[in-house]
């Protein structure tokens, strides 16, 4: 295994669906239910049974609109706000109205959802204003539920295959993608009608503080190949410079307290033991307010369940230990540290791109259409705004139907078999070298930089001196990178998408010359925001091989907000009583 | 420039006698996300070949005979 061999195949579907995490396998399964006789082929750099964001399962939803408890009308006015207006609010209400049905198809996957002793969906509050958390029992079995479907629709499986370019028609059409095997360097053309890209969040951009390149928050296969692939193929990114930024135990990449312990009586502290912000739902503001707190003479910042019973404690644990990041017991223990005894110390996570958590994404429609025709996009990677697991699932499914419609109308369109030879020779370059320099170094140094330059608060020079540093690192990347064996491609491969991804945010962030989402996009320079000038969307997109970036009317609301709601979540610090 | 190597301490550890690979199994090698594992040439048995672990447990918890153990890498304890 890991030897480079030669070798090119390709093969036809009507549907192509790229990453097997959350919404692809929803999307294969979807594409396949509404149209049996369509070919539809679900496409993973990893295995399905055990990739993505949700590899080991998730502990709730938290963005279900459950009927009693929440309307598609009260959510979608929640995450317009929670995203500082800038939202189109077609895909969000979308998502809302269809969310319940995707809840009880989960739920006939054999998927639990917690109920009361009345029966009723146990629905907590977590966010500023609505209930939209429901905990699942049996969140560890999601993945094995989801591929036991996908066997039974005789979805076709490709696993070990990294999507690296698609390919499109003359028209501009989407046409396919070009795919490397990780362990045999062999190539796969994938012609296709349709294609749907669900690559997840753009993950590995920050180096995480510990210095450990594998410890970030995103699984860490999630190096943004699909925001790369997007963009090479001309669609349009919107919102790049809102980035993710998640807060963290201190050292390890599970999630703090908002949606599981916050329910039960935890909360965010700071040094004193005190509650510093009003909701601990993850928006750019809040994180702008846990920022601050780090900074203070009161930080660093804490999760504090010590004063909690200890039976209750055991429930969290029986909850975080494990589902979703079942080794964060075993870092507990390492370190000596209990819930019962101390807060725990936490601390803000890497950058990253991702709509699932903020709304930095490729750009999408209700249909989950991207710019480019036959391109479609769901999940994290997806612009739909804090759209969360339940997001991907829905939106995938929308993504799945809509293109497999699309494709019993179209032919397989042509490609240009040059540019595979192109793709072919760019993709194998570092492995014709004797001498250079490993990915690993490579990656080491770019998400270094990202860090020292590209992390909030944005300073425009600071932003301008990184992107002359990851233009030298690009460079090497291009003209002295070497590599020995096919697991080491897929790596090198990953650094390039980083390396766009990277381009990007700086690219996104000096355009947006105005303050937005709190923490996320904290330019400094521009401290505040620009209703008048910049209340739209960023879009970036390749054009002439060039990035631009321009702005996009954001789209007029469906459902109105009030001029005195519209700032309800920058009131997040608990103001000092007298 | 020759390439050197840095030695790593690797947190997935595989217990050989537990492990039964040399039979034929390979479900940790499949379902690593990452895919950092591998089968060894000289002793039949999985081991952690790529430093590049998520510490996210599937090898752990998949592993038929339970001969795998995922601890904290070292640069997060």
């Amino acid at each position: 295994m890991d030897e480079i061999k030669q070798g090119l195949s390709e093969i036809e579907c009507d549907v192509l669906v790229i990453g097997g995490g959350t919404a692809g396998p929803m999307a294969a399964y979807k594409a396949k239910r509404r149209n049996p006789k369509a070919r539809v082929v679900l496409l993973e750099k990893a295995n399905v049974k055990r990739s993505g964001a949700i590899a080991m399962g998730m502990d709730g939803l938290n963005n279900a609109v459950v009927p009693g408890f929440a309307t598609p009308e009260q959510y979608t006015k929640e995450i317009t706000i929670a995203n500082d207006g800038i939202c189109d609010q077609a895909p969000v209400y979308k998502y809302a109205s269809r969310c319940f049905d995707v809840i009880q198809e989960l739920d006939s996957f054999g998927i639990k959802f917690q109920k009361t002793e009345n029966g009723d969906f146990d629905v907590k509050k977590v966010h500023h204003l609505g209930s939209y958390v429901l905990p699942m029992p049996n969140g560890e079995t999601v993945k094995k539920a989801l591929y036991r479907q996908l066997r039974r629709e005789k979805v076709l499986i490709s696993n070990r295959y990294m999507a690296t370019r698609l390919l499109t028609a003359k028209d501009g059409r989407i046409a396919g993608v070009i795919a490397v095997n990780t362990r045999s360097a062999e190539f796969l053309v994938l012609r296709a009608k349709t294609v749907i890209l669900c690559t997840g969040a753009a993950g590995r951009l920050g180096l995480p503080q510990s210095g450990y390149l594998w410890g970030t928050y995103e699984n860490a296969t999630n190096s943004g190949d699909g925001y790369a692939m997007a963009y090479h193929a001309g669609a349009g990114l919107a919102n790049i410079e809102c980035y993710q930024i998640n807060p963290l135990i201190k050292d390890y990449n599970g999630p703090a307290c908002a949606y599981v312990a916050g329910p039960f009586g935890a909360y965010t502290a700071n040094s004193e033991g005190n509650r510093f912000i009003e909701c601990d739902y993850w928006s750019g503001q809040m994180m702008q307010e846990f920022y601050n707190e780090l900074q203070s003479g009161k930080g660093p910042v804490f999760l504090k369940l010590n004063h909690l019973h200890s039976d209750t404690v055991g429930q969290i644990e029986a909850v975080l230990h494990k589902v979703e990041r079942p080794s964060r017991g075993r870092f507990h223990e390492n370190r000596g540290t209990n819930y019962r005894e101390k807060m725990i110390e936490m601390h803000i996570s890497e950058i990253g791109l991702c709509s699932g958590h903020s709304a930095s994404g490729v750009f999408v429609d209700e249909f989950a259409r991207t710019t480019v025709t036959g391109l479609y996009s769901a999940g994290d990677m997806a612009s739909v705004p804090h759209n969360y697991m339940l997001g991907a699932f829905t939106n995938g499914a929308v993504a799945g139907e809509h293109a497999v419609d699309f494709a019993a109308e179209v032919d397989v369109p042509d490609y240009d078999r040059d540019d595979v030879v192109r793709e072919q020779e760019r993709v194998l370059a570092p492995t014709q070298r004797d001498d250079g320099i490993p990915p690993n170094q490579l990656e080491y140094k770019a998400r270094r930089l990202v860090n020292d330059y590209l992390q909030p608060p944005k300073v425009t020079a600071k932003m301008q001196i990184g992107q002359a540093r990851l233009a030298e690192v690009r460079d090497d990347l291009d003209n002295a990178m070497v590599v020995r064996d096919s697991h080491e491609l897929m790596r090198a491969l990953e650094v390039s998408s980083i390396l766009d991804c990277a381009d990007m945010a700086a690219y996104a962030s000096l355009f947006r010359t105005e303050s937005r989402w709190g923490l996320y996009h904290n330019r400094v320079d521009y401290p505040e925001k620009n209703e008048e000038d910049w209340f739209c969307h960023s879009i970036l997109s390749k054009r002439d091989g060039r990035m631009t970036a321009e702005k996009r009317a954001v789209e007029p609301y469906l459902v109105p907000i009030d001029e005195s709601e519209r700032d309800a979540y920058d009131r997040q610090r608990i103001r000092q009583h007298a | 420039m020759p390439i050197a190597y840095a030695p790593t301490t690797v947190p997935v550890v595989v217990d050989d006698v537990k492990c039964i690979a040399d039979k034929g199994c390979t479900v940790c090698v499949d379902v690593c996300p990452l895919d950092v594992l591998r089968i060894s040439d000289l002793t039949g048995k999985a081991y952690m070949k790529y430093d590049e672990c998520w510490y996210c447990m599937p090898c752990e918890t998949d592993c038929p005979t339970g001969a795998v153990t995922v601890n904290i890498p070292y640069l997060l304890r």
